[in-house]
């Protein structure tokens, strides 16, 4: 004999074997709620990831060597040296000395501006250079030995050690925000299995009709999860708009921070694409949660 | 134990059931239903008949025995595989069970859907099922807009609307009047000579002797006497049926 059933939809009709409105209504604000959380959580995380990934590719290859004299003239001629030194050492792809103006600008918010004449306060003679490859100890450690002889007081440093810091707070958002996207798709299954068992029971008598009739499993699940696929995409879309709004007004506002770290968050297109699939993503958890929902309450009725 | 032979459609032997812990409300039950043959099953309130006919039907597994169905064993086969049983059987329940949010056409409708009809295949046999029962212009009222009369009626509309291979109809007459009785059971013989085993449990001793080529299988108390001796195992050989009018 053969058993296997064909797949067979019920027809047009097929959504109306539970009561129409029993999931939606509370069900899709929940979704779209979520959704726009996972938005903007996401949009976070990208944004973490592109700073991480930008800054540190703009910084890894950077050295500053400052020359902390107390003497401006000593420590203008160790400058000029340790630049010579610096543009013959093989792998510094450039080398250049940030001038006093510059050295003035930037530490005018701490120390207010030069008095003029003679500074009150020594400050050190800063270089700029560039290495072909990305920073290491050894390369430090390399450019150190060089300078000593020429520039005793200088004191040479990878750039990216300065905001090494900063990059572990910020990598750790970043884990965070993919943590939180996390619980927020656990959080949607959850809702979903509450309602649908919940709908389950208020619908036992007309799955039992169905099931006598001859109906199986899987088309009492498929309406279910036509059902909560409606309202996946309605909550979907309404979340993905809200959240939308939020990641722009955010991108706005730190956009006009104008801070180099900010603005290398930028989201890219390929970003926009991924945050307009979480409502994609959104509403096959939810159906796959209520197909499977269904599925396991069904196997212990007859 | 017996083995599947041509025209057995439905044999059980020695089925007991109980339901949870209490006494058996069926003991020792063993009999054969032959492919176009028309069963009456009477017996008190309280004797069993609701109980057997789920067991026919295929919403309750018994305690003991074993029953073949359209030569499957029933007791061990994987729940996957009931659905296409019960599509080859109709069934109209004692308390009618239809869908109270499905309109009087959707309910017929259902056994159809349910097996996969296309949608225009369907419209024009339910209402014309509906309107042989009488109920073509209540045809979009809901169940609980419907008399028991009527609301017994479409649950009989939806047994027979797929021309199921059994019918099973537990107390198909017990809300309508005596006019209307006899019309359900002509449906029942014509359904009957097209093929379809029919079983029907009844009160009603008028009934039975409206069909002449019927058996009568009688339960007492959980018990199933055979005062024909249609039901014997083996069985004796297939009736011819006289032809009604
Ligand atoms: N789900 C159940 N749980 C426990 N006992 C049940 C259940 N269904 C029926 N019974 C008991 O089984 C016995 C037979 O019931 P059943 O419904 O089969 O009788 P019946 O012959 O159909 O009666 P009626 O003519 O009144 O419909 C009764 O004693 C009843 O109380
Ligand atoms: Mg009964």
């Amino acid at each position: 004999m053969a058993f296997k059933l064909p797949s067979l939809p019920f027809g047009k009709s097929e959504a109306e074997l539970i009561p129409q409105g029993r999931l939606s209504g509370p069900m899709l604000w929940v979704i779209a709620i979520m959704v726009a959380l996972t938005v903007i959580a996401a949009a976070a995380g990208l944004a973490f990831s592109n700073t991480v990934r930008n800054a540190s590719d703009a910084l890894t290859g950077g050295v500053t060597v400052q020359i902390v004299n107390a003497q401006a003239g000593e420590r203008d001629r160790q400058a000029q040296a340790a630049l010579r030194a610096l543009r013959t050492t093989p792998g510094v792809a450039e080398a250049s000395l940030v001038s006093q103006h510059e050295i003035d600008r930037l530490i005018e918010p701490w120390l207010g501006a030069p008095a003029g004449g003679d500074a009150a306060i020594p400050v050190p003679a800063l270089i700029d250079a560039r290495m072909r490859d990305p920073v290491t100890g050894e390369t430090l450690g390399a450019l150190r030995r060089s300078l000593r002889t020429v520039a005793p007081s200088a004191r040479v440093d990878a750039q990216s050690t300065w905001l090494e810091p900063v990059f572990g707070a910020i990598g750790t958002l970043r884990w965070l925000t993919l943590a939180l996207v996390g619980v927020l798709g656990f959080a949607l299954a959850a809702a979903v299995l509450l309602a649908v068992r919940n709908a389950l029971g208020a619908n036992r008598e007309t799955i039992e009709i169905v099931h006598l009739l001859g109906g199986t499993d899987r088309q009492i699940a498929r309406v279910f999860q036509r059902s909560i696929g409606f309202d996946a995409a309605g909550g979907g879309a309404i979340g993905l708009a809200l959240g939308l709004v939020v990641v722009l007004l955010l991108g706005r506002q730190f956009g006009g921070l104008g801070a180099g770290l900010v603005s290398s968050g930028a989201l890219g297109w390929s970003d926009w694409i991924l945050l307009a699939l979480v409502p994609v993503a959104g509403v096959a958890l939810a159906m796959f949660t209520a197909r499977q929902t269904v599925l396991r309450a069904l196997k212990t009725m007859l | 134990m017996s083995s599947s032979t041509e025209g057995e459609i439905v044999q059980f032997d020695n089925v007991g059931l109980r339901y949870g812990t209490d006494r058996e409300v069926l003991s020792n039950v063993s009999f054969t239903l032959f492919l176009g043959g028309f069963y009456f099953l009477t017996g008190a309130s309280g004797a069993g008949k609701t109980s057997l006919l789920k067991l026919l039907y295929l919403a309750q597994r018994p305690s003991r025995g074993a029953i073949r169905m359209f030569g499957a064993d029933a007791i061990t086969m994987p729940r996957e595989h009931l659905p296409l049983l019960r599509r080859r059987i109709g069934v109209v329940f004692q308390e009618f069970r239809l869908v109270q949010h499905l309109s009087a056409f959707d309910n017929v409708a259902l056994p159809l859907r349910v097996s996969g009809v296309a949608e225009r295949e369907i419209a024009k046999p339910v209402a014309d099922m509906l309107e042989w029962v009488g109920l073509a212009d209540r045809m979009h009222a809901l169940p609980a807009q419907l008399s028991g009369g009527e609301q017994q009626r479409v649950a009989i509309a939806r047994a027979v609307i797929h021309r199921p291979e059994m019918l099973v109809a537990d107390e198909p007459t017990g809300n309508v009047d005596p006019d209307m009785a006899v019309k359900l059971l002509r449906l029942f013989e014509a359904l009957n000579r097209l093929g379809t085993t029919v079983v029907v449990a009844t009160h009603d001793v008028h009934l039975l002797k409206r069909v002449p080529d019927s058996l009568i299988m009688r339960l007492d108390k959980g018990r199933l006497s055979d005062p024909t001796g249609a039901l014997r195992y083996p069985p004796r050989v297939p009736r011819t049926r006289a032809e009604l009018d």
